[in-house]
C-alpha cells in the first residue's frame, strides 16, 4: 500500500519517518521536479508498504517551491505518487492549527490516520483533548497519541494503518468550494478562514482550556542566542568548533582511505596482467573511486555537526540572527544551511536550497556556494601552503600557516558574499523572498535522526558526486594515457636515453616514464599549449596539466603533479613530492614554486570552478544549462584575475 | 488605537485587527493569524529585524517588512 506522510513542520514528522522505516530509506526525486522523495518500507507483519515522506506544510496550498509538491499529489488522484492512505502528524499542544490541513486532507477523500505527536509535552502543557469526541467529527479516522522520539506508540499506529478505512460517502468536514484553484487567492484565504471558524467552534468541547506554559528553559536559552552580541559570538564560537574538530578528526581516516587505495592499486597492478584494462582499472577507475571516497569522513563530520545544530533546534535561531545581515546580499537567512554545508561538499549544500522559497534567493544561494571552498580543496591549500608559506608563529602562537588557511576559506566567503551583491543586480524575478517561519523549542538531539540524516547526505555525496567524478577521472585518464603516437614515442625514447634515467632505480625509471607519456599525452600537449596564458599568473606548464585534471575534482591536483614531475610517493604527506617542488627549476633557473607562484595557484583554486559534478547538480536544480555555465565563466574570471592579481602584487 | 505590529515594543500583547500583505497574508493564514488573534513580540533579532512573535503558543519569526501589513490594537484594559 502506498501510504504517504504529512503534517505542519515541525510536528516531529520526520521522526515518525524514521522510526516507521528505519534504515529501509531512500532519497529519489519526484517526477519532473527536483524534490527530494524520502521514502521507505514500513513494514506491518508480514506486508510491506511504501512510504513516503512529504515536505512539511500548513495547508495544502504551496508557498514555496517544495510545498508544491504536495498540491500537486494530493489533488491529482491519478498522481503516481498519491497515496491510498496518509499519516497526518499533529502538534497535539497546537490542535487548532494543526487541524487545518488534516481537515483538508479529510474533505480529499484520502483514508486517513491522525496522529498526535508530541503527547508527552502536551500533557506537561496542561493540555486535554477528547479523543473520542474529535473521533466523531471524522468518522473512520484512527487517532493515535505518540510520542514518535522514543517510539511510543508506534504499535498502536501499525494496527490502526490496517483499520482505517474512509467511506467515500462520508460528509466532508467543510462543505464549501474545495479545492481551490492554485492561483485563486481569495478562494484560498475564504476557504481557510472558514475552515478555522468552524475549528473553532468544535474545537472547546473536545479540548479543555489551554494553559500558554512556556517552557522556560527555551526562553532563558533564546534571551542569549538571539542576544545582539552573544547571539553572534556564540554562533562564531560553534563555528570555529566545528571546524578544528574537521580539520583534526578528519585528516586521519582520509589519509587512510588514500593509503588503502593506493596500496590496492599497486596490488592490483601487480596481479593482473599488463595491459589497458590493468591501467584503466589501477590508474583511472580505482583513483577516481579513492578520490570520492577519502572525503566521507569529512563530510560525515561537518553534516553530524549541521544535523546536531537542525535537531537541537538551534538552527532556526541562527537563521533568525543572520537574515538581516544576508538580505542586502539578495540572500535569505535561510541561505545559511547551504552555504555552511557547502563547506563540506556543495551538492548537498545546493539540494538544500530547495527549503528557499523565492527563487532569485535560491539561484543566488546555488551560484555562489561553491565559492565556499569544500573539502577537495583542502589537499590543494595543504600542498601549496606547505610549500610556500614559512612554518612561523605569528604573536608567537598563531601559526601563520593555519591564518593563511583561515584567509582563504574567508576569501571564498567575501567572495561569495561580493558575487551575491553583483547578481542580486542583474538577476530578474517577480517573486518576493519571505522568512515567517515557525522556530521550534529546543530539544534535545535523538542520535537515531541524526545518524539517517548523515546516512542520506553521504549517500547524495557518493552517487551524485561521485558517478560524475569517476567518469571524468576516467576520461582524463584516456586522455592522459593516449596522445598522438609520435610525440608519445619520441618523449619515451628521450628519457630512456638521458642520463638521469640509466642511473635510476626500477621504480624511479617506472615514474620517469610515466612522467613523459603524461607530457606526450593529449593533456600534456595541451598543458603546453595554453602555456602562454597561464604564465602571466606564474604557472608553467606543468601546471597547466595540473589544473586541466582538477576539472574532475580538485583534488586531483596532488596526484596530477606526482605523476608530471615523477615523484614516486610511498604514503599521503607527499614528502617527496613537496621536495621535487621546492626544487622545481624554470627555464631561467628560478625556483617555480615561489610565493608569488603559489599564492597566484591558491587564489586560483579558491575561485576556480572545477568540479564537473557540481555543474551537473546545478543544470538540475535550476533546469537549465545557462546557469551553470554562466557560473562556469564567472567563477573562472574570477579565478584568473585574482590570481594574476596576487601573482603581480607578489613579485 | 491601532498600529502595525512592527511598531509595539518588546514583550507587548496586541490583537489582530486586519492583514492587508500584498502576497503572503494567505500564509499568515494558514498558520492560524486572523482577526482576534492575540500576539505578544517576544524579541527582536540584533538590528531590530526580524522579530519574534508568539502566536496560539508557537514562537514564529517576521521580517519588519512583513509585520509592517499587519494591524494591530493593544489590549483593552
Amino acid at each position: 500500500m502506498k501510504i504517504a506522510l504529512f503534517g505542519n513542520p515541525n510536528t516531529g514528522k520526520s521522526s515518525m519517518f524514521n522510526l516507521l522505516t528505519g534504515l529501509r530509506q531512500q532519497v529519489s526525486n519526484f517526477p519532473g521536479v527536483t524534490i527530494e522523495k524520502r521514502s521507505g518500507t514500513l513494514k506491518i507483519g508480514d506486508q510491506k508498504h511504501e512510504l513516503t515522506d512529504f515536505p512539511g506544510t500548513y495547508s495544502i496550498y504551496p508557498h514555496s517551491l517544495d510545498e508544491e509538491i504536495v498540491c500537486q499529489v494530493v489533488t491529482n488522484p491519478t498522481h503516481e505518487d498519491f497515496p491510498e492512505l496518509a499519516i497526518v502528524v499533529v502538534d497535539a499542544s497546537n490542535l487548532e492549527r494543526n487541524m487545518l490541513l488534516f481537515t483538508q486532507l479529510y474533505d480529499l477523500k484520502i483514508p486517513l490516520v491522525l496522529v498526535l505527536n508530541m503527547w508527552d509535552i502536551a500533557e506537561k502543557n496542561g493540555v486535554k483533548i477528547d479523543i473520542q469526541a474529535l473521533e466523531s467529527v471524522f468518522p473512520g479516522t484512527p487517532m493515535i497519541t505518540m510520542n514518535a522520539r522514543i517510539g511510543l506508540g508506534k504499535e498502536r499506529l501499525l494496527a490502526a494503518i490496517s483499520t482505517s478505512k474512509r467511506a467515500q460517502e462520508l460528509s466532508p468536514f467543510y462543505n464549501g468550494f474545495f479545492p481551490c484553484p492554485i492561483d485563486d487567492k481569495d478562494a484560498q484565504k475564504q476557504e481557510m478562514q472558514d475552515r478555522y471558524e468552524k475549528l473553532r467552534a468544535i474545537l472547546p468541547t473536545i479540548q479543555g482550556k489551554k494553559s500558554s506554559v512556556k517552557s522556560t528553559f527555551s526562553r532563558k536559552l533564546d534571551a542569549i542566542l538571539i542576544h545582539r552580541f552573544w547571539g553572534y559570538f556564540i554562533f562564531s564560537a560553534v563555528l570555529l568548533i566545528i571546524f578544528q574538530f574537521i580539520f583534526a578528526f578528519a585528516t586521519f581516516p582520509m589519509d587512510w582511505i588514500e593509503h588503502l587505495f593506493i596500496t590496492l592499486s599497486t596490488w592490483l597492478s601487480g596481479a593482473l596482467p599488463q595491459g589497458v584494462l590493468n591501467n584503466l582499472l589501477t590508474q583511472g577507475i580505482l583513483p577516481g573511486i579513492g578520490g570520492v571516497l577519502m572525503f566521507i569522513p569529512q563530510i560525515a563530520l561537518l553534516f553530524f555537526f549541521i544535523a546536531l545544530l537542525e535537531e537541537s533546534g538551534y538552527l532556526s535561531r541562527v537563521v533568525f540572527i543572520m537574515d538581516r545581515l544576508m538580505r542586502p546580499f539578495g540572500l535569505n537567512g535561510k541561505s545559511i544551511v547551504p552555504l555552511m554545508s557547502s563547506v563540506a561538499c556543495a551538492i548537498p549544500g545546493i539540494m538544500a536550497t530547495r527549503t528557499i522559497s523565492d527563487w532569485k534567493e535560491r539561484l543566488i544561494t546555488i551560484i555562489i556556494a561553491p565559492l565556499m571552498s569544500c573539502s577537495a580543496r583542502i589537499p590543494v591549500y595543504t600542498l601549496l601552503i606547505a610549500l610556500v608559506i614559512p612554518k612561523t608563529y605569528v604573536f608567537g602562537f598563531i601559526s601563520l600557516q593555519g591564518l593563511v588557511l583561515f584567509a582563504l576559506y574567508s576569501l571564498g566567503l567575501v567572495a561569495a558574499l561580493l558575487l551575491a551583491l553583483v547578481l542580486k543586480k542583474f538577476i530578474r524575478s517577480k517573486d518576493k523572498g519571505f522568512l515567517i517561519m515557525e522556530m521550534p523549542e529546543y530539544k534535545k538531539p535523538r542520535w537515531n535522526n541524526i545518524m539517517i540524516s548523515i546516512t542520506e547526505k553521504i549517500k547524495v555525496f557518493v552517487w551524485d558526486a561521485g558517478k560524475v567524478i569517476l567518469a571524468i577521472s576516467i576520461l582524463l585518464w584516456v586522455l592522459a594515457s593516449y596522445g598522438p603516437s609520435d610525440s608519445m614515442s619520441a618523449k619515451i625514447k628521450s628519457v630512456k636515453e638521458s642520463a638521469l634515467y640509466k642511473k635510476s632505480t626500477e621504480p624511479q625509471k617506472e615514474t620517469m616514464i610515466a612522467s613523459a607519456k603524461l607530457e606526450g599525452s593529449f593533456i600534456g600537449i595541451t598543458g603546453k599549449y595554453i602555456e602562454p596564458i597561464i604564465s602571466p599568473l606564474g604557472y608553467d606548464w606543468k601546471i597547466g596539466i595540473s589544473l586541466i585534471t582538477s576539472f574532475a575534482a580538485r583534488e586531483v591536483f596532488v596526484g596530477s603533479l606526482s605523476t608530471i614531475y615523477a615523484v614516486h610517493d610511498e604514503n599521503e604527506r607527499h614528502e617527496n613530492l613537496q621536495t621535487h617542488l621546492k626544487e622545481a627549476r624554470r627555464s631561467d633557473g628560478t625556483p617555480v614554486y615561489t610565493l608569488a607562484t603559489g599564492a597566484s595557484l591558491m587564489v586560483f583554486y579558491v575561485f576556480a570552478m572545477q568540479c564537473m559534478a557540481t555543474l551537473a547538480v546545478v543544470k538540475k536544480e535550476t533546469k537549465s544549462w545557462r546557469w551553470p555555465l554562466i557560473q562556469l565563466v564567472i567563477m573562472g574570471i574570477m579565478a584568473y584575475v585574482g590570481a594574476l592579481i596576487t601573482y603581480l602584487l607578489l613579485t | 488605537m491601532s498600529k502595525a505590529l512592527s511598531e509595539i515594543a518588546l514583550g507587548e500583547i496586541v490583537i489582530v485587527e486586519s492583514i492587508t500583505h500584498p502576497y503572503l497574508s494567505n500564509k499568515l493564514i494558514e498558520m492560524g493569524m486572523q482577526a482576534g488573534t492575540e500576539l505578544e513580540l517576544l524579541y527582536k533579532a540584533p538590528f531590530g529585524d526580524p522579530i519574534a512573535i508568539c502566536m496560539h503558543g508557537s514562537m514564529i519569526s517576521l521580517r519588519l517588512d512583513e509585520a509592517k501589513y499587519i494591524h494591530v490594537s493593544s489590549i483593552p484594559i
